[in-house]
């Protein structure tokens, strides 16, 4: 990283190099190699804490009554976080119908028809941009889209500032996978006389399919864990709730609220959501890296 | 040559049909071509719908901002850009400003910067220059798992963990040792800004390395072979072979760190103690751009409380999204043509 020119040796004097000169020289490396290792370390560690951590506090306290069961009231022992589990699922499913169909629809814009274009980058680009909105800023704009007019926090208004989440990432990967699928195959089904969407729609898309999967999972997994677009949508709810104009319970709202709260027996059920939430994402996260691997296509464009 | 079998594949079955006088000249593929129609309607509106769906994306960009400043409408009025000037936050008697909140955005993103970009550089280098082989992949995977955990997850482990070492060990240590500069004084609760930014920069490292990895392995090898013939050593290497290549791109990742920073709600909510006064002291409770939103949105009474909200919401899209843009530029300056990421 440092700025200070290579400094050219004069050419006439073929000098030896110093033995100092090669001691300081080969120290640096061995420092700087120490160092960088010790870096991988330092930031390997608090993620082997955390993991450790929320496994020994979540799976202690998990127990069936999590999964079958209402949060119980302020005081009163055990309870559960079924509805918020529903909940969850119900709200990825919306935000999944409205953001993966548009996301993909984009990516195969930017792969099949736009590639070059000046649009077509500004696209990219904006979807990138997109992706690096804040969570909260989603939040407070459907809250004032849809949940300031209609007067009432709902499941579905969480549905849709996830699915806006949602798009850039399946977007942004739809159009990777697109990239390698070698246009020898398109070419194929053109010459054979399928029109230009059918090639679109059943050949690249198929091709690329295991990519568009595990892109649609990273998309998924990474709105499963999202908090602050929810706070002002879904809003939470303590009991049942399958009514998508209702607020409806959601795991991390349900796991930030138990976290600040002042009582022992919701830590204790907060560690046990934050458990389950982490095992659904890193289940779908290793699931895509297993059909990432087998997806790519060999000898791509 | 090559011309004639195509022409006697469409040819020949018209042929046959033609010459005998039967008065339907018409072959059976070109009735079937005939009843299929072409497929101009089709291509174009799928061509149409796919172009809707790209610009959506603009769209919503265009429909964030537009909703943002129509709601905000109130306190841009009211305050106009001394907004950001005044320190005053009271609910009650209705004056805004959002000083306090920009000093805690900024003062934990740059710590948490100072913190996440050294041990990032570190993991980066080690990754892609000096880790054996087999090591690489489970490391990278490791590292990617970390930006894969939910940030309420990070804010429930800050709670329960972070806070109270720092509150007994660590926070007792800095006084000792750097309590002289003063960026350590008073009562020390666990939570603050400190708290804030080491969370912070656990969050951003990931993001931070694995884009730093991507830019250098695109660092071409003839440069590394060049550097090392020249008698230099693996570090001399990668300062000037490496790392001056890929100088720009660095940077626009540290970019992109810095984005997620500044916009990062709910682990800072949780840790950062929530008091919009601006102290010199890291021990000090602050508060976020992102974080009194998330606190006090739900409960704004009052359509200029609600607008002051809005406003600081306007804020922060406008700071991410100038320096997303920015960074995604460095970025691709230096990652364009190369080959993109296999795992």
């Amino acid at each position: 990283m440092s700025t200070q020119p290579i400094q050219a040796q004069p050419l006439g004097d073929p000098r030896k190099p110093s033995r100092a000169n090669i001691l300081r020289r080969y120290t640096a490396d061995r420092i700087v190699s120490g160092l960088a290792v010790l870096a991988t370390v330092i930031v390997l560690a608090p993620l082997a804490a955390i993991l450790f951590y929320l496994v020994y506090k979540g799976a202690s306290s998990l127990n069936l009554a999590f999964f079958t069961h209402v949060p119980a009231p302020v005081g009163e022992e055990g309870g559960g976080m079924a509805n918020a589990i529903v909940g969850s699922s119900l709200v990825l499913l919306l935000a999944s119908l409205m953001g993966i169909p548009v996301g993909i629809a984009a990516g195969v814009y930017l792969s099949e028809f736009g590639r070059g274009k000046f649009l077509g980058n500004a696209v990219r680009f904006t979807a990138d941009v997109l992706n690096g909105v804040p969570s909260i800023v989603m939040g407070i704009t459907i809250y004032s889209l849809v949940v300031k007019p209609q007067r009432h926090y709902s499941a579905l208004a969480g549905g849709i500032a996830l699915a806006i989440m949602m798009i850039p990432t399946v977007t942004r990967t739809t159009e990777e996978m697109l990239a390698t699928v070698p246009l020898a195959i398109r070419e194929a089904a053109l010459g054979l006389g399928v029109p230009k969407w059918r090639t679109a729609v059943s050949v690249s898309l198929r091709t690329a399919s295991p990519g568009i999967i595990t892109g649609c999972m990273l998309a998924f997994a990474r709105v499963a864990g999202e908090t602050a677009p929810l706070l002002f949508t879904a809003f939470g709810n303590q009991f049942w709730s399958f009514n998508l104009n209702e607020p409806i319970a959601a795991l991390p709202l349900q796991i930030f609220v138990y976290a600040i709260s002042p009582y022992d027996e919701w830590h204790r059920l907060a560690w046990a959501g934050a458990l389950v939430l982490i095992v659904l994402i890193m289940v779908s996260v290793t699931l895509v890296r297993v059909f990432a691997n087998r997806g790519v296509l060999k000898g791509g464009s | 040559m090559p011309v004639k079998p195509a022409v006697s594949v469409v040819a020949s079955p018209a042929a046959e049909k033609t010459t005998p006088s039967s008065p339907a000249p018409v072959s059976p593929v070109r009735e079937f071509l005939n009843t299929r129609g072409s497929g101009r309607l089709a291509d174009t509106s799928f061509a149409a719908l796919m172009l809707a769906c790209a610009c959506s994306i603009f769209v919503i960009v265009l429909f964030i901002f537009w909703i943002l400043i129509q709601n905000s409408h109130l306190s841009l009025a009211a305050f106009g850009w001394k907004f950001f000037t005044r320190e005053a936050w009271d609910p009650v008697s209705g004056d805004f400003g959002a000083l306090p909140f920009i000093y805690g955005t900024l003062a934990t993103s740059l710590l948490a910067l100072a913190m996440a970009v050294p041990l990032a550089l570190g993991v980066a280098i080690f990754l892609t220059e000096l880790c054996p082989r087999p090591l690489r992949a489970p490391i990278s995977f490791l590292t990617e798992l970390l930006a894969a955990i939910p940030s309420v997850v990070y804010g429930l482990w800050a709670v329960f963990v972070l806070v109270p070492i720092m509150r007994d060990t660590l926070g007792p240590f800095l006084v000792k040792t750097l309590g002289w500069t003063g960026f350590f004084e008073g009562a020390n609760f666990g939570v603050g800004l400190l708290t804030a930014s080491i969370i912070l920069a656990i969050m951003i490292l990931p993001i931070i390395s694995s884009l730093t990895r991507d830019i250098m392995t695109a660092v071409p090898h003839s440069q590394r072979e060049a550097v090392l013939a020249l008698g230099a050593t693996r570090w001399e290497m990668i300062r000037i072979g490496v790392l001056r290549n890929s100088r720009i791109g660095i940077v626009g990742a540290v970019m992109l760190g810095l984005g997620r920073a500044l916009g990062e709600t709910m682990a800072v909510t949780m840790v950062i103690g929530n008091h919009p006064e601006i102290h010199k002291s890291l021990f000090a409770p602050g508060y976020t751009l992102a974080s009194v939103i998330a606190n006090e949105f739900a409960e704004a009474t009052g359509d200029l409380y609600y607008s002051a909200l809005i406003e600081i919401g306007l804020a922060l899209f406008l700071v991410t999204i100038v320096v997303n843009a920015v960074a995604r530029l460095m970025v691709w300056a230096v990652t364009r043509g190369a080959p993109s990421r296999a795992s």
